[in-house]
């Protein structure tokens, strides 16, 4: 186990490393910056039936989704690698990416009701997809509370890896489920039976680009977050490491 | 001697704050080893780790040939241990709960008179078949020894504190380990329980097998005691040989 | 007998062994389950007047209900006197462990489904009682106990415990809990056998998935 109160050799490692944090933040910023001009002037509008100009918050709410469900991989994946080390970095990494998955999780949920008011003309409906969302909020709060619910930082990290992992391996059957389940939520890429009707629009190249540059914006913001939170979870343990080293000292 | 349980350098980290701080120890077989030191000294954490219940956070653990850590269920049927829980269950009767465990262990035929080969071997009663009515006499012997055969039927839930205590020495030496590990045994035994449970380890030892004990009780339960460490602050502080009375240890673990 | 089987057949006999002693955790789940079922009964009924529709909701949901009850008192008894330590002092590989109190809880939660099947058959007029509602049930509590036992031993070691469990499981459990009730749709339907054999497939998947992940990760839930 890595002793948690860093020597003072590692500094400069530590800020350099925050300052490549703070760079890629900058860039992220920049880059929200272009992708909102792309989403909001350059993109076209939709038409009356995929939601009419709600349909460009298309382009934030495929963003949000891929992060909202790719951050439970990274939790999983860390999961593995921490179960393998038992190096509680890949623990603070797994607990980061899940509260950030909670994060753009919402934002998927919240930018789909917005559209789906205007479009479906509710801000809900049982669909699959919908509740498959739904669902993958609900494991990252049942995480959250999980590790809320465990004293001992080993133990914690261990039940926590065991969850992400488990989480994870549901998610094939979960993604077979909803692909057969008929769904009203359009299926962006690839045919769907009746997608106008359902408020389903084509991606034309150009929104195709558009696209791909905002999923490349919000992973690298999720990219940014994650590090900050890191750091911010790796100085909580130094700050109990040295609690208990001057308890002991007394 | 042959060496039966070799611990180098364990240490224990609870979240951040360490229990154990390199511990090494040697136990021989027909050893008579007591762990004594004040509460939070370590000596439970310690002994579960032996136990191969609790891992350490670094160090090497070898119990007969095994590596303990690298192999846990291979080691463990080398091992008896008396917690400070019964591991007793008390809707069973007191002879179901040794049947369970038996089963558990694999328990079924005696180890051959001399009981001299290598631990490490493999087959020496792991992994061979066997039923349940050689199961039943090792029952009846565990529980004649502890004084608990006219109760056999009875519910554990039924017991007093003491018999709990006797049915959990009788679920631990029911496999004749080699190593009998206890944490503060004497708690709760009367009198006569806790001379016959002295008895009983002595016997232990004299029969080749390793005994053991941590303890916070100075005066009690230390006839037959071969060697005394204390144990402070998660480090071995001190270790007696000869001439282990309760004034001694005493003179030693109020020293600074 | 291998030392391993016998150490399974071990634990399951011991659990069925407390379980005619104590009767705790069958008719808790039991007077559960009939209870939830006169509810639903009430509840939906104000409403809706055909209720054969929701027959299969009605019976997934109930069973998997009435399975925490089971599945938290299965592990709360290994916490008696610390009896979990007792199990893990023994020779064996972990999975023995995990595999030993998963089948002692796929046979309680199967005796709920005997006992709720034919409850419901009688109370809303279904051909529940036909081997392929039977199989479904059959798979449904396989996959549902071996998920259960590896999350209940993570929330019977959390500071809430039985609050835990179905927090943490429910949503792992839910594939299992579409499928299972689209398949009994389909028996109770009379649905050509290929509309819906590949939910019978997912069944089968979530038994594999689960009982693989907790025979692996089941050594870290218990390492002290």
């Amino acid at each position: 186990m890595e002793s948690a109160i860093q020597p003072p050799a590692a500094a400069t490692r530590i800020q350099s490393r925050e300052q490549v944090t703070r760079a890629i933040g900058l860039a992220a910023a920049g880059m929200l910056a272009v992708a909102l001009v792309m989403v909001f002037v350059i993109a076209p509008s939709g038409d009356v039936r995929s939601g009419g100009e709600a349909q460009r918050i298309f382009y934030f709410h495929v963003s949000s989704a891929w992060l909202g469900f790719g951050a439970w991989l990274v939790t999983a994946f860390c999961g593995v690698r921490y179960l393998q080390t038992r190096d509680l970095r890949w623990d603070r990494r797994a607990h980061a990416s899940a509260e950030i998955g909670v994060l753009f999780i919402t934002l998927t949920l919240l930018s789909g009701m917005l559209w789906g008011r205007p479009t479906w003309n509710a801000w809900w409906t049982w669909d699959f997809k919908l509740t498959l969302s739904a669902l993958q909020f609900l494991m990252y709060v049942a995480y959250l509370m999980l590790r809320g619910g465990i004293e001992n930082p080993e133990q914690r990290a261990r039940f926590a890896s065991v969850y992400g992992i488990v989480g994870a391996l549901t998610v094939p059957l979960n993604f077979l489920v909803s692909r057969v389940l008929q769904s009203i939520h359009p299926a962006v890429f690839g045919p769907s039976v009746n997608a106008a009707e359902q408020g389903g629009f084509g991606v034309s190249s150009e929104r195709f680009v558009i696209l791909l540059f905002c999923l490349a914006t919000f992973t690298l913001i999720y990219v940014f977050l994650l590090r900050w939170r890191v750091r911010l979870l790796e100085r909580e343990d130094e700050l109990a490491a040295r609690k208990a080293a001057l308890i002991e000292a007394t | 001697m042959t060496i039966l349980l070799s611990a180098t350098n364990i240490g224990k980290l609870f979240g951040m704050r360490p229990v154990l701080r390199g511990v090494s120890l040697e136990i021989a077989r027909g050893e008579f080893v007591a762990i004594l030191g004040a509460n939070g000294a370590g000596k439970t954490t310690l002994l579960r780790i032996l136990a191969t219940l609790a891992r350490p956070s670094g160090g090497a653990l070898t119990i007969g040939a095994v590596d303990a850590l690298a192999h846990p269920d291979r080691a463990r049927a080398f091992i008896g241990l008396v917690s400070h829980q019964s591991l007793i269950y008390p809707d069973l009767t007191a002879r179901e709960n040794l049947e369970f465990y038996g089963r558990m262990y694999g328990v079924g035929k005696q180890r051959p008179e001399g009981a001299d080969q290598e631990p490490g071997s493999r087959g020496e009663r792991v992994g061979r078949r066997v039923t349940d009515d050689e199961l039943q006499p090792l029952v009846e012997d565990a529980l004649r020894r502890v004084g608990l055969w006219n109760r056999r039927d009875d519910l554990a839930r039924t017991f007093s504190r003491g018999m709990i205590q006797r049915l959990t020495i009788a679920r631990a030496i029911l496999h004749d380990p080699l190593l009998l590990l206890l944490d503060e045994p004497f708690t709760g035994l009367d009198q006569a329980a806790a001379a016959n449970l002295s008895a009983l380890l002595c016997e232990m030892a004299v029969r080749n097998r390793a005994v053991v004990m941590t303890t916070h009780e100075l005066g009690r339960g230390l006839d037959g005691v071969t060697r005394a460490l204390i144990l402070k602050g998660g480090q071995i502080t001190h270790e007696l040989r000869d001439d282990i009375t309760a004034g001694a240890l005493i003179a030693l673990m109020t020293e600074a | 007998m291998r030392l391993a089987t016998r150490q399974i057949a071990a634990i399951v006999r011991k659990d069925i062994l407390l379980e005619l002693r104590t009767r705790e955790s069958i008719t808790a789940m039991a007077v559960f389950a009939v209870m939830a079922i006169v509810m639903f009964n009430f509840a939906l009924r104000l409403r809706v007047d055909a209720f054969r529709p929701l027959t299969p909701g009605v019976l997934w949901v109930t069973l998997v209900f009435a399975g925490t009850l089971g599945l938290s008192r299965s592990m709360s008894s290994e916490q008696i006197n610390q009896c979990m330590d007792g199990l893990l002092l023994a020779p064996c590989d972990r999975s023995v462990i995990f595999a030993g109190k998963a089948i002692a809880n796929v046979i309680f939660t199967l005796a709920v489904g005997l006992l709720v099947v034919p409850v419901m058959a009688i109370l809303f007029d279904e051909t529940l009682m036909q081997p392929g509602v039977w199989l479904v049930v059959l798979l449904g509590v396989i996959g549902y106990a071996g998920a259960g036992t590896l999350i209940a031993t993570m929330a019977a070691s959390t500071r809430a415990r039985e609050v835990f469990l179905p927090i943490l499981l429910f949503p792992l459990a839910l594939p299992l809990l579409v499928a299972a009730v689209i398949a009994t749709s389909g028996f109770l339907d009379r649905l050509p056998l290929d509309e819906f054999v590949a939910w019978i497939g997912v069944e089968c998947a979530f038994i594999v998935i689960f009982w693989t992940a907790g025979t692996l990760l089941f050594e870290y839930l218990v390492e002290g």
